[in-house]
């Protein structure tokens, strides 16, 4: 099922990634090293959606829950308990994985699934918004602002060029662990599970606990990207990160890109952050982004549901004539020689 | 506590209740005809309310007269689009036309958001502050219109599906659609008319909230989880359901308030939603699955 | 292997299996034959753990098995096949056979393997890159079966497998089968192919209304009396054997 050889995706993962590392070495501006930071981030973040919504075919519309849990989980230890930043990490992504392995053990007992699920991750993030926006540990409405003290020591940069670095070593490993997916036994049972609940039941596999272990994966992602936005921005409150918007551009990227590919969210978030800084800079509209966002998923869902990555893999197949009449003969010789045995 | 701010309270969350159950049984009548979650609800009742807005800014029509304006618009508006749209993903997989309509809202909030900006709009009308005062409560006096028009349409609508044609043809549509299509009903057209009242309900219910709520490019946010919540909890299909679950919700919203707070209230609503995903996925009147 | 002891299930008015009783002997193939809606695919739902019976229980190679859920039924070693296959759509033939093969073996490798070599046992090596969605129906009855073949299995569900099949695959797949069974797994199957039935079972249950109406080796079966009167109606037995037909008769009063 793969366009390219092992080969091939080597070369691919290894191209992608030196020019991921010299991008802020050779466009050093402030203006696109942190087009980088946001790509990179929205590729991580969708990746989380991507790992439970496309992998194992749970699509949620409120990530947001588990990105706000560790946005709130790194900060409140930071400010509150003040504690080292760094703890941030390991916190949110410990607090990302609870909150997934909540919403799964409830969801997935009730069973609930598809549409349900889909709604029942909306309210549970609204649910938290309403309590971030209401008790003190959080700052309430007010948010929580992590003064700007600059210094590796405290997870912060004084040059910004290090939060890319920093956000792409996050999203290496998220890109990993899609590769690993894609490869290993978990993510095979996964796919089976999106595929068909009954089949894959009917050959030993306990759905339930499947379903909750990639929440929990999918839970710890989003909630690192919670720590790395609270550390970028220095700001957070209920609505930011709390809010149906971060929830929409998780799943936004993901299926834009290609839900279930390993480079979809990555495609996405390029093309989401590549539109919003045009739009800003050339039109001054708020909104238009998303206006051009929302008519693409639409478009995408309508002609082409596997994503611009499927799009890539056309042309590519297109373009290589040899190797896919040569698959294509492969697969017809096969069909003849059932149909006259 | 007061028996006055108990009453106060009930009295609100009723009045309140009553045009959600508005909004919500145009979602229940789309769900059960065509079993498609409309997640654009939330955004088109937005875009309507910005209609009487502008209907009264800018023509000076009033807007519960609005509505003999709005329903019909939105009416036609439901139609095009699902026959231009909706309706080549009806048939498909369920969570692809989830997406169709969330792809749909986020255009129109963010089209609002371009051409209105983000600002909340208010509307007032003469009668604005004139308080009517039942038993120890007093009630601003175009919250008794809403609940009232509210009710009134919502019996309308009801009328509509059991004594019309159109309506048992709907009815026929919702329980067995090969049958349907069997004894002859265009089922496409069935559809395109559920989506097209659907939204007109809208019409209507922006009518109705514009002079006691606010409209801003994210009012749709709100009203979206309101109305699942409502659908849901009235089960999803129950014309029934849409009108005591909306009664139930405003009623939660209310109390919610009063004893939580303003903030923490509002956690009433996405909570019972959790709840009777979990425990009563069908809801009050809905079928079991 | 397996054993049934009066499996009773109810839905609502209707008893879709009234008091079955079914023993399948280690390395046997067994078949269950009825006319349609006698039952035979509740039994197998029932007997799998996607239903649970309201009486009754099943016991798999002596361990009590009633009511455990379906995907413990299947790590003990009893799959399943469906009558409408379900095959992973988006998956290659390799990949979907793979995720059976994963139960037997955790790693990669290993897995990736074993599906190889089970695609090429049921006779589809040339198919394996091929998305499931693309294969005729011959060839997901196929994909069905080596997929549950995969996991190792020591009794294979098989639910109507020839269905849909023209006369040369059917052949094809009874051979298949018959291999099957000579590398030591159990079979039990559904199926109205007669042909099918009276040359692969060495044993067969007869099903109708929810009753187990006759059991037997092949040709006694065939030539019951109740059997056919199940199959062709009322009086269709004694148009066809008179004297058998009454003594029938009166046994069964």
């Amino acid at each position: 099922m793969n366009a390219l050889s092992r080969g091939q995706s080597w070369l691919l993962h290894g191209g992608l990634l030196l020019v991921a590392l010299v991008f802020p070495l050779v466009f050093p501006s402030s203006f696109m090293v942190n087009f980088g930071v946001l790509a990179l981030f929205y590729a991580f973040i969708g990746q989380s959606w991507n790992i439970a919504g496309g992998f194992a075919g749970q699509l949620s519309f409120g990530h947001v829950v588990f990105f706000g849990a560790g946005a709130y989980a790194s900060t409140i230890l930071q400010m509150q308990y003040g504690l080292n930043a760094w703890w941030g990490l390991p916190a949110s992504a410990v607090a990302g994985a609870v909150v997934g392995w909540v919403i799964g053990v409830l969801s997935f007992r009730a069973g609930l699934k598809g549409s349900y699920f889909a709604l029942i991750t909306l309210a549970f993030a609204e649910t938290m918004r309403i309590l971030a926006n209401s008790v003190e540990i959080t700052g309430g409405g007010m948010g929580m602002l992590i003064p700007a003290k600059p210094s590796v020591d405290n997870l912060q940069f004084a040059e910004r060029i290090g939060f890319y670095y920093l956000i792409l070593a996050l999203t290496v490993a998220s890109i990993a662990i899609a590769v690993w997916l894609k490869h290993s036994r978990f993510g095979a049972q996964l796919a089976a599970i999106r595929e068909n609940e009954d089949s894959a039941r009917a050959l030993g596999i306990n759905i339930f606990a499947e379903k909750v272990k990639v929440m929990m994966l999918s839970g710890a992602m989003a909630g690192l990207g919670g720590c790395f936005f609270a550390q970028y921005f220095l700001y957070i409150d209920p609505s930011i990160v709390f809010g149906v918007d971060k929830s929409v551009e998780m799943l936004l990227v993901s299926m834009i890109g290609g839900a279930g590919t390993v480079y979809g969210p990555l495609v996405g978030a390029v093309l989401l952050a590549g539109i919003g800084d045009v739009t800003r800079t050339l039109f001054d509209a708020q909104g238009l982004s998303l206006v051009l966002y929302g008519t693409l998923l639409v478009v995408i869902i309508a002609f082409l549901p596997n994503g611009l990555i499927d799009l890539f893999k056309r042309l590519w197949f297109w373009r290589n004539p040899t190797t896919a009449a040569a698959k294509v003969k492969a697969t017809k010789a096969g069909v003849e020689s059932k149909e006259g045995a | 506590m007061d028996l006055s701010i108990i009453a106060s309270a009930t009295i609100n969350g009723l009045l309140l209740g009553g045009v959600y159950t508005l909004v919500a049984s145009g979602l229940t009548l789309i769900y059960g005809v065509l079993h498609i979650i409309n997640f654009a609800h939330g955004s088109m009742l937005m875009l309507a309310m910005f209609g009487v807005f502008y209907l009264l800014t800018k023509l000076g029509i009033d807007p519960y007269l609005s509505i003999f304006i709005m329903v019909p618009a939105m009416f036609a508006f439901g139609y095009l689009l699902y026959k231009g749209l909706i309706g080549r993903f009806a048939g498909g997989k369920d969570e692809n036309i989830l997406l169709i309509t969330l792809g749909l809202a986020i255009l129109i909030e963010n089209l609002a958001l371009m051409f209105f900006k983000g600002d909340t709009r208010t509307i007032s009308v003469p009668y604005s502050d004139t308080m009517i005062s039942l038993g120890t409560t007093l009630v601003p006096l175009p919250k008794l219109i809403s609940f009232g028009a509210a009710l009134g349409l919502c019996a309308l609508l009801g009328l509509l599906i059991t004594r019309t044609d159109t309506g048992k043809a709907i009815r026929a549509v919702a329980k067995e659609r090969v049958g349907a299509r069997l004894v002859g009903i265009d089922v496409d057209r069935v559809f395109a008319i559920s989506y097209g009242i659907g939204l007109a309900t809208l019409g209507a219910a922006a009518c109705l909230l514009m002079p006691i709520f606010y409209v801003s490019p994210t009012t749709g946010h709100v009203f979206i989880m309101v109305a699942f919540t409502v659908v849901v909890l009235g089960g999803m299909g129950s014309f029934l359901g849409a009108v005591v679950g909306g009664l139930i919700v405003g009623l939660t919203e209310s109390f919610g308030g009063l004893f939580l707070g303003e903030s923490l209230g509002q956690i009433g609503i996405p909570v019972i939603f959790i709840l009777i995903l979990l425990f009563r996925p069908q809801g009050l009147f809905g079928a079991k699955q | 292997m397996l054993r049934v002891q009066g499996l009773t299930k109810i839905f609502g008015g209707l008893r879709a299996v009234d008091n079955a009783n079914v023993e399948v002997p280690e390395g046997r193939i067994v078949a269950l034959i009825g006319p349609n809606g006698a039952g035979k695919t509740t039994l197998f739902a029932c007997i799998a753990g996607f239903h649970q019976a309201n009486a009754g229980q099943v016991t798999l190679m002596g361990k009590d098995i009633t009511g455990l859920p379906v995907h413990e039924i299947a790590r003990l070693g009893m799959v399943r096949t469906f009558q409408i296959t379900q095959p992973f759509a988006k998956l290659s033939v390799h990949e979907n056979i793979a995720v059976g093969a994963y139960q037997k073996y955790p790693d990669r490798r290993h897995a990736w393997e074993h599906a190889r070599q089970v695609a090429e046992q049921v006779g589809m090596s040339s198919l394996l890159e091929q998305p499931a969605s693309d294969l005729t129906v011959a060839g997901r009855k196929r994909l069905e079966l080596a997929r549950t073949l995969a996991t190792g299995p020591k009794l294979l569900l098989l639910d109507e497998v020839m269905a849909g099949l023209n006369p040369s695959e059917i052949v094809d797949i009874i051979e298949v089968i018959q291999k099957i069974r000579a590398s030591g797994v159990t079979v039990l199957l559904i199926e109205h192919v007669m042909q099918a039935v009276m040359s692969l079972s060495e044993h067969i249950y007869v099903l109708s209304y929810g009753k187990i109406i006759a059991e037997g080796a092949p040709r006694e079966v065939v030539n019951n009396p109740a059997v056919i009167e199940a199959y062709l109606g009322r009086g269709a037995a004694e148009q066809a054997h008179p004297t058998d037909a009454a003594s029938a008769e009166t046994s069964h009063a």
